[in-house]
C-alpha cells in the first residue's frame, strides 16, 4: 500500500529547543500508527506540523502526494480529523452543532447532514438523546465520542487523535479503546495516533514509532521493539512500562 | 425539535444586532427634526427667560425653535453664534462694545451694528430695558433724605457704602463713578453682592450696587438713584442673530423691540427666580392684557420626558459608537504586538482624562465647538476603554487548544472569529458594554455644560439657582436611570451569551 502522508527531513525549533529533528516518516493507509514517547519527545510537533497548526523549519509533507502549503492547508484539513486530549469542543454550541459545525459551513443539506449524523451515532455508540446537550453537560467519555464525531462527520482520509484518552479514568478509557478499535476496523480508517502509554500503544498499534528527544528511535510492531531494540533507549522505555504490558 | 434548540444559539448573535439597531434608532430620533432655530442663553436668570421669550416668540410664529439654556459666558455664546451651532441669543450693548468689539469708547447703536455685520452677525434694535449698574437704597430711607438722583448723594456723606469686589475694581466703577460726581462718602466697604442685600436691609449698610433689572430691587423694595450725569454706559438688551437665519425668524425676532421695559423686566426676573420655572416667567411676558390661562410653561412631567429622552439619546448614540469602534479595536488588541499595546493604551488614556477637561478639549476645535456633537463624542471615547479592554481579554482568555481545535477544522478566520472565538468572549464583551453604558449614563450629565441638555439641564440650573430640589430633579433621575440600564444589561445577558456558557 502506498504512503498516505509523507513527511521528507522535516524539522522543528522552538526558541532555544529542538523539537524534531529532520525527520524522515511515512503514514501507510489503512493503518493505526502509533506515535509514543516520554514527554516533550516531539510526539505531538509531528501530529501538530501534520495538520498545519506549526510549519515547519525545513523539509515537505505531502498528504497523497501533495505538498501541504499555506493556500491548500484550509482545503487538507477538511481532509483531516483531529482529536485532542480535552475534546476540543466548542462550550457555547451542542454536541450536535460541534459535530455538524464544518458541514454547515460547506452548506451539506440538511437531509445529508441528518443521516451521517445518525450513522456516527451509532458507529461511536452515542445516544442520540443526548445530541442537544452543551459539552459541560456530558461526561468526560460522552465528550469524546462528540469529538469523534465531529472529526470523523466528512469522512476524512486521516484521523488525527491527540492522546485522546489521557483524561478519562480506566473504565470509560477501557470501553473507549475498544470501541475506538472496532472504529477504525470498520471505516478501514488511517489512524495516526499519540499517546504516552505504552498499553494503549501496543493494543492499537499495527505500527508503533517511538519517539525520543526530537528523534524517531525505532519503527516497527511491537514485537520488533520487544526483540530487537534499535538502541537502549527502547529496552529502557519497555522496561519502564513492562507492569501495564499484560500480553 | 432538536434542531431549533441549535438554531437558538446561532440566532444569538443577530440578536446583538437587532440591539443596535435600537439603539441607531434612537440616534435618528435626533436628527428627525428639521433643523430648528437654536437660542442660546448665558448663565444667569435675565439671560434663561430672554432666550424663552424668543423662542416662545418664534414658536408662535410657527418656527419650531430650541432653547440651549446656560451655555456659559460671553465668549462661549459669541463663538457659538460665529461658528452657527446657535443662530441668535440675547446679549447687551455695553458688552458687545467691551467685551466682543474690545473697545472702551462709547459706540452708538449705529457703531456697533455696522462693526457686527463684519462678523456676519445682526443686532435688533434695543428690547427697551437697560440692565447696567445702579445704585440702590431702602425706599424708605430715599424718601426720609429726599434722594431722587446720585447727585443728591453729595449732600449726606454720612451714608455707608457696600460695593461688591468687581464694582469696587472696574474701570467704569466705584473711583470714576467718585470723582464725576464729587461725591464726599469715606465709608465704603466691599461686600458679597448677596450679603450686600441683606446687609442694606438691616441698615449695615445705606447704598449699594446693583443690576438695574435685578429681582432683588423689588423683592427688598429698593430704589435706584438716577444716573443723572450719564455716568453708566449702557447696556441695553438686545439679541443678536446670525445674518443668514431665515428672514421670517429675524423679522419675529425684531418684533420684540421695545417691548420689555424695566419694570417689567424685573417682574419677570422675580418670577423666574420664585417659581424656577423660566417658560412661565417667560409666559408672563405674552400674558399682559390678554387672559391666557396657560401660565404653568412645560409641567414637570413634560420636562421630565424632554430631558430623559435627550440623555438616552447622548448615552445612547455614543454607546453605539463606542461598540462599533470599541469591538474591532478590541479584535486588533487581542492580537497583542506593538498595534495592540498603543490601542489599549491609547483607550487608557483617554479614560485617565477628566470628564470635563475632555469637553473642554473639545469644545475649541472646528468640528466641535458647543454642541450635542462634541457631547456625544467625549461620551464616546469614554465609553471606548471598557469595552476594547474587555473585548481583547475576552478572546485572549480562549484556551489555545479550542483556538487551535477550531484552525484544525478548516473553518476559513471570518468564521472562527464569528462563530467561535466572539460568541465565546460574549460574556465578557457585554460586561464591558454594560460598565460603558452605565458611565455613560452618569457622565452625559455634563453635557449640559455646552448646552447638550439631558438630565444635566435641572442639575445645572439648581447649582445656579442654588437650589437643592432642581438639581435632585435631574439628580433622580439619572441615577434611576443608571440602574436601570444596569438591570436591562443584566437580562441582556440571557439573551445574548449563549446557553452553553451560561450552565
Amino acid at each position: 500500500m502506498s504512503a498516505l502522508v509523507k513527511l521528507a527531513d522535516v524539522s522543528k525549533r522552538y526558541a532555544g529547543a529542538q523539537a524534531l529533528h529532520s525527520t524522515n516518516l511515512s503514514i501507510e493507509r489503512g493503518k493505526t500508527t502509533l506515535l509514543i514517547g516520554p514527554s516533550g519527545c516531539g510526539k505531538s510537533t509531528l501530529l501538530r506540523l501534520m495538520i498545519g497548526l506549526i510549519a515547519p523549519d525545513s523539509g515537505t509533507i505531502a498528504f497523497n502526494d501533495l505538498t501541504i502549503t499555506p493556500t491548500n492547508i484550509d482545503s487538507l484539513r477538511r481532509r483531516i480529523g483531529y482529536v485532542i486530549q480535552e475534546g476540543g469542543l466548542f462550550p457555547h454550541l451542542t454536541a450536535r452543532a460541534n459535530v455538524l459545525l464544518m458541514a454547515r459551513y460547506l452548506g451539506k443539506s440538511q437531509e445529508e447532514m441528518q443521516s451521517r449524523l445518525m450513522e456516527l451515532c451509532e458507529l461511536t455508540r452515542f445516544s442520540d438523546t443526548l445530541l442537544s446537550r452543551y459539552p459541560v453537560e456530558l461526561s468526560g467519555g460522552q465528550r469524546q465520542r462528540v469529538s469523534l464525531m465531529r472529526a470523523l462527520m466528512l469522512s476524512p482520509e486521516l484521523l488525527l487523535l491527540d492522546e485522546p484518552l489521557g483524561a478519562l479514568d480506566p473504565l470509560v478509557r477501557a470501553s473507549l479503546q475498544k470501541d475506538l478499535k472496532e472504529i477504525f476496523a470498520r471505516l478501514q480508517q488511517t489512524v495516526l495516533f499519540v499517546t504516552h502509554d505504552l498499553g494503549e500503544a501496543i493494543y492499537f498499534g499495527d505500527e508503533i514509532v517511538l519517539m525520543n528527544e526530537g528523534r524517531i528511535v525505532q519503527k516497527g510492531s511491537a514485537s520488533d521493539l520487544r526483540e530487537k531494540p534499535a538502541e537502549p533507549f527502547v529496552s529502557e522505555f519497555i522496561n519502564a512500562q513492562r507492569g501495564v504490558v499484560l500480553t | 425539535m432538536l434542531v431549533g434548540r441549535d438554531r437558538r444559539a446561532r440566532r444569538a448573535l443577530p440578536l446583538c444586532w437587532l440591539a443596535l439597531l435600537f439603539v441607531m434608532f434612537l440616534a435618528a430620533v435626533i436628527s428627525a427634526s428639521a433643523n430648528p432655530i437654536i437660542i442660546g442663553s448665558k448663565k444667569f436668570t435675565e439671560s434663561y427667560v430672554l432666550g424663552e421669550i424668543a423662542k416662545r416668540t418664534l414658536n408662535d410664529a410657527v418656527i419650531p425653535a430650541e432653547h440651549r439654556q446656560g451655555m456659559g459666558g460671553t465668549i462661549i455664546l459669541w463663538q457659538a453664534l460665529q461658528g452657527g451651532q446657535i443662530d441668535a441669543y440675547p446679549e447687551y450693548t455695553g458688552t458687545i462694545a467691551q467685551e466682543i468689539l474690545k473697545t472702551n469708547r462709547q459706540l452708538s447703536l449705529n457703531e456697533i451694528g455696522d462693526a457686527l455685520a463684519r462678523f456676519g452677525v445682526g443686532m435688533t434694535k434695543p428690547l427697551g430695558f437697560n440692565n447696567t449698574y445702579a445704585l440702590v437704597m431702602r425706599r424708605s430711607e430715599a424718601q426720609r433724605l429726599g434722594l431722587r438722583t446720585i447727585s443728591d448723594l453729595r449732600k449726606h456723606p454720612e451714608l455707608k457704602i457696600g460695593l461688591t469686589h468687581e464694582f469696587l475694581d472696574r474701570q467704569d466703577g466705584w473711583r470714576p463713578l467718585r470723582e464725576r460726581y464729587g461725591l464726599p462718602q469715606r465709608n465704603v466697604i466691599g461686600i458679597d453682592h448677596a450679603l450686600g442685600y441683606a446687609a442694606l436691609a438691616n441698615g449695615s449698610i445705606d447704598v449699594k450696587d446693583a443690576y438695574s433689572t435685578d429681582a432683588k430691587i423689588a423683592e427688598n423694595d429698593l430704589v435706584t438713584l438716577e444716573d443723572d450725569l450719564g455716568f453708566f454706559p449702557k447696556y441695553e438688551a438686545v439679541f443678536l442673530f446670525r445674518l443668514s437665519m431665515r428672514p421670517d425668524a429675524i423679522a419675529a425676532l425684531r418684533r420684540l423691540e421695545g417691548t420689555l421695559d424695566e419694570k417689567r423686566m424685573i417682574r419677570l426676573n422675580l418670577e423666574a427666580e420664585r417659581t424656577k420655572n423660566y417658560t412661565r416667567a417667560a409666559n408672563l411676558y405674552f400674558e399682559d392684557g390678554a387672559k391666557s390661562t396657560d401660565t404653568m410653561g412645560e409641567s414637570f412631567p413634560q420636562k421630565l420626558a424632554r430631558w430623559t429622552l435627550r440623555h438616552l439619546q447622548l448615552a445612547g448614540f455614543s454607546l453605539l459608537l463606542s461598540v462599533l469602534f470599541g469591538i474591532p479595536l478590541g479584535i486588533l488588541a487581542s492580537r497583542g504586538g506593538p498595534i495592540g499595546q498603543s490601542i489599549l493604551g491609547f483607550a487608557s488614556v483617554v479614560q485617565t482624562i477628566p470628564s470635563l477637561a475632555l469637553l473642554a478639549l473639545l469644545v475649541p476645535l472646528p468640528f466641535f465647538g458647543i454642541s450635542v456633537r462634541t457631547a456625544i463624542t467625549a461620551l464616546f471615547l469614554y465609553g471606548l476603554l471598557p469595552i476594547v479592554r474587555n473585548t481583547a481579554s475576552g478572546l485572549q482568555d480562549i484556551p489555545r487548544s479550542l483556538r487551535e481545535s477550531a484552525i484544525a477544522l478548516g473553518l476559513s478566520p471570518i468564521i472562527r472569529l464569528w462563530q467561535i472565538y466572539l460568541p465565546m468572549a460574549s460574556r465578557s464583551i457585554l460586561s464591558g458594554i454594560k460598565t460603558s453604558a452605565v458611565i455613560n449614563i452618569g457622565t452625559a450629565t455634563l453635557a449640559a455644560l455646552i448646552g447638550a441638555g439631558g438630565l444635566g439641564e435641572p442639575i445645572l440650573s439648581g447649582l445656579n439657582l442654588n437650589d437643592h430640589v432642581t438639581i435632585l430633579e435631574g439628580a433622580i433621575p439619572a441615577a434611576l436611570l443608571a440602574l436601570l440600564v444596569q438591570w436591562l444589561f443584566d437580562l441582556l445577558d440571557r439573551v445574548l451569551i449563549p446557553k452553553g456558557l451560561r450552565i
